[in-house]
């Protein structure tokens, strides 16, 4: 996994609440078997609007996705965070997530932020009134500044050590063998198995 | 102070705790499908792992599956690299997998529980957010992502975070022709899309005390719905009854053993929950949605709603946007609103029970003219067992569609879609825009709203039924 330290970058202002995974990328892209080559179905029936957001040509290049309330939703496709890298975006801000879109974009260093609405209020009419409006969002200060506005924001302490340094929770897992083996052996009989062994 | 139901199952599965890091949990039965785990395989392959417990892991095909002519080559080449690719890796690494053709083929929450490999107390993780399905059993159950599967095929273990846990209490009796489905669409509009976020939901009361396995199968398999990581019942007889004697059944003394564990699976008297939801069963009705998420619903006998009348503004964008898209206006009576497809299936409502319900309705009576209606079985298993009832024949006289096991239209990642602009009545979870087919539009229903709404060929229930029947002379129904 990448390490997320300190972005900086342009916004998309995205004025929509429950924005669910099959928008973020439809089911027939689900098909491919890869973690790349999402980009184009981020959004893919909103970008046939010609004014959808992410088609304004001042848009183009912006990293730091401002969300409504409850960005994430429905499935647990993981494709919804290749997605939204693959096209370009580093962090993702909105008062609230869903549970499985946020656990999945700290494991793949998609830095997921949570605000109050009023601050995502303020940095929607910050970026909707200037596109060049830069947002930056530093997580070794969890902080989130752009011109006018400094916000703190909260992350689990494990979680943030894990993105601050990339590491990979299978490693850190696979240390704790032990415990895993120790567990196996006391486990009851009665449990069920797929196959006998 | 005591535990909740969630807690016990939590606390019995940490392998590790300590302080400032998440608990980390055994993993008893993980479920895999297609989709979401090639990326899975393709990160142990490049790290050299191997799958930790293959006696723990099993797979099945079922959301790219076709409905119809399963014995022929997979016409669309992407769903077939994607089944090809699991077959590959189930064979490299050695999984357990039911394949398009087998008899316990089928949609992964349908099978699990058909198999008897979900079981009280287990803790069960898949790619797939409906595994919430098989919390009905009294299992911790919650869908994963893609680098989770992958970290559960390497360690069988998840590092998390305890979630909160919240008790939905609904007591009284549902009245006649309410079922769990209406009784979990009511919920979701209640607490809204996000209002069990972060929590763990356990259901209980004397209306659920009542319900039958698959009924309490549909209320947790849309917990997701409500945001909620997971849905509880407590195992009670019900429960021991419907796992005895399943393939993965204890058996003997383990048998004893097991129900002896699973009698302690309840939430203690003294257990404090984080927060707690009060429903009256009598005062529901069926239940359907108006709008494009499970949370814009209203009792059938109700109106499409205003937009203007929600106090919160996104709430308010969002309604405006749904009757948008829905092509529906406000005031407009539910029951007026015509639909062109009719789709009964999937892991909310493709067990038996269902295909028995929709087919007592739509029996002796034809789905409305320029109607399609398609009745898809949760598994191959329920479909044997559907045809050994003759339910397959029930539907074709009435003009309905049989067809295969497999998620079909409930996502339409297979060929079973609908057109652009066209609107279905669906026995499904989500009705998301474009989830059932670009530009589809998708309300959310009960079999039993289904069939009647096949039958009428506008959203009805099984009353409008009657009424209609006691208008037609007799013998023609
Ligand atoms: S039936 Fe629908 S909700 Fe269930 S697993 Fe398949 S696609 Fe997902």
């Amino acid at each position: 996994m990448e390490a997320f330290t300190k972005h900086t970058g342009r916004a998309v202002p995205l004025r929509r609440s429950n924005v669910d995974t099959d928008q973020i990328i439809p089911a027939h892209w689900l098909k491919k078997v890869t973690r790349d080559g999402f980009e184009d179905g981020l959004f893919e029936a909103w970008r046939k609007d010609a004014s959808f957001i992410l088609n304004q040509p001042e848009r183009a290049g912006a990293t730091v996705l401002v969300a409504g309330p409850d960005f994430g939703t429905g499935s647990s496709r993981e494709h919804a965070v290749w997605a939204l890298q693959n096209y370009g975006f580093k962090t993702v801000i909105s008062s609230r997530f869903a549970d499985i879109f946020r656990g999945n974009s700290l494991k793949n260093g998609l830095l997921t932020v949570v605000l109050e609405q009023k601050i995502v209020d303020a940095l929607w009419e910050l970026t909707e009134k200037d596109p060049q409006a830069e947002i930056t969002v530093d997580l070794e200060a969890r902080e989130v500044r752009a011109e006018g506005i400094t916000a703190a924001f909260e992350l689990d302490e494990n979680a943030r050590w894990r993105l601050l340094n990339g590491l990979d929770d299978i490693s850190i897992t696979l240390q704790n063998e032990a415990d895993i083996s120790t567990y196996e052996a006391k486990r009851p009989s009665y449990k069920p198995r797929t196959v006998q062994v | 102070m005591g535990r909740t139901l969630a807690e016990k199952v939590w606390d019995d599965h940490v392998v590790r705790r300590a302080e400032g890091e998440p608990d980390l949990l055994f993993i008893d039965l993980h479920l895999l499908h297609e989709v979401t785990s090639p990326q899975a395989f393709d990160g142990l392959r490049q790290a050299g792992r191997p799958v930790r417990r293959l006696d723990l892991t099993i797979a099945t095909e079922d959301h790219n599956t076709p409905t119809l002519d399963i014995d022929k080559p997979i016409a669309d080449p992407v769903s077939r690299a994607q089944l090809e690719t699991l077959r590959k890796n189930c064979a490299d690494f050695g999984v357990r997998l039911h394949s398009l053709g087998d008899v316990e083929q089928g949609v992964v929450h349908v099978v699990g529980p058909q198999l008897g490999l979900t079981q009280p107390g287990t803790t069960v993780v898949c790619g797939d957010s409906h595994t919430s399905t098989h919390g009905a059993f009294g299992a911790l159950a919650f869908g994963i992502g893609t680098s989770q599967v992958e970290h559960v095929l390497a360690t069988q273990t998840l590092p998390l975070a305890r979630p909160k846990t919240m008790a939905i209490t609904v007591d009284g009796e549902l009245p006649e022709d309410v079922t769990a489905k209406d009784l979990i669409l009511a919920i979701i509009t209640k607490i809204g899309t996000g209002g069990g976020q972060g929590y763990i939901l356990e259901y209980r009361g004397s209306a659920i005390e009542k319900l039958s396995m698959e009924a309490r199968m549909t209320i947790c398999n849309m917990s997701i719905e409500a945001g909620a990581r997971a849905g509880m019942i407590a195992p009670d007889e019900t429960t021991f009854a419907y796992i005895e004697g399943r393939a993965h059944a204890p058996q003997g003394e383990d048998w004893d053993a097991a129900v002896a564990y699973w009698k302690t699976l309840k939430s203690d008297d003294d257990a404090e929950f984080d927060a707690e939801v009060v429903i009256d069963a009598a005062s529901l009705a069926p239940f359907v949605t108006w709008g494009t998420n499970p949370g814009q619903g209203a009792p059938l006998s109700a109106a499409v709603p205003d937009p203007a009348s929600y106090e919160d503004a996104s709430e308010r964008y969002a309604a405006e946007k749904a009757l948008e898209y829905m092509g529906l206006t406000a005031g407009q009576p539910l029951r007026d609103i015509r639909v062109d497809t009719v789709f009964v299936g999937s892991c909310t409502n493709g067990r038996i029970e269902d295909l028995r319900a929709a087919a007592e309705i739509v029996g002796g009576r034809k789905v409305a003219d320029g109607v399609r209606m398609l009745v898809v079985p949760g598994s191959a298993r329920v479909g044997l067992q559907a045809v050994s009832e003759g339910l397959d024949l029930v539907f074709k006289e009435a003009g309905a569609e049989w067809r295969h096991a497999g998620c079909s239209m409930c996502l339409g990642m297979n060929p079973d879609q609908l057109a652009p602009g066209e609107r279905s009545a669906s026995t499904s979870n989500r009705n998301f825009e474009g989830r059932q087919g670009k530009g589809g539009r998708t309300h959310l229903v009960s079999p039993q709203v289904a069939a009647a709404t096949a039958v009428l060929g506008h959203l009805a229930s099984p009353a409008d039924l009657s009424e209609a029947d006691a208008r037609t002379p007799a013998g023609v129904r």
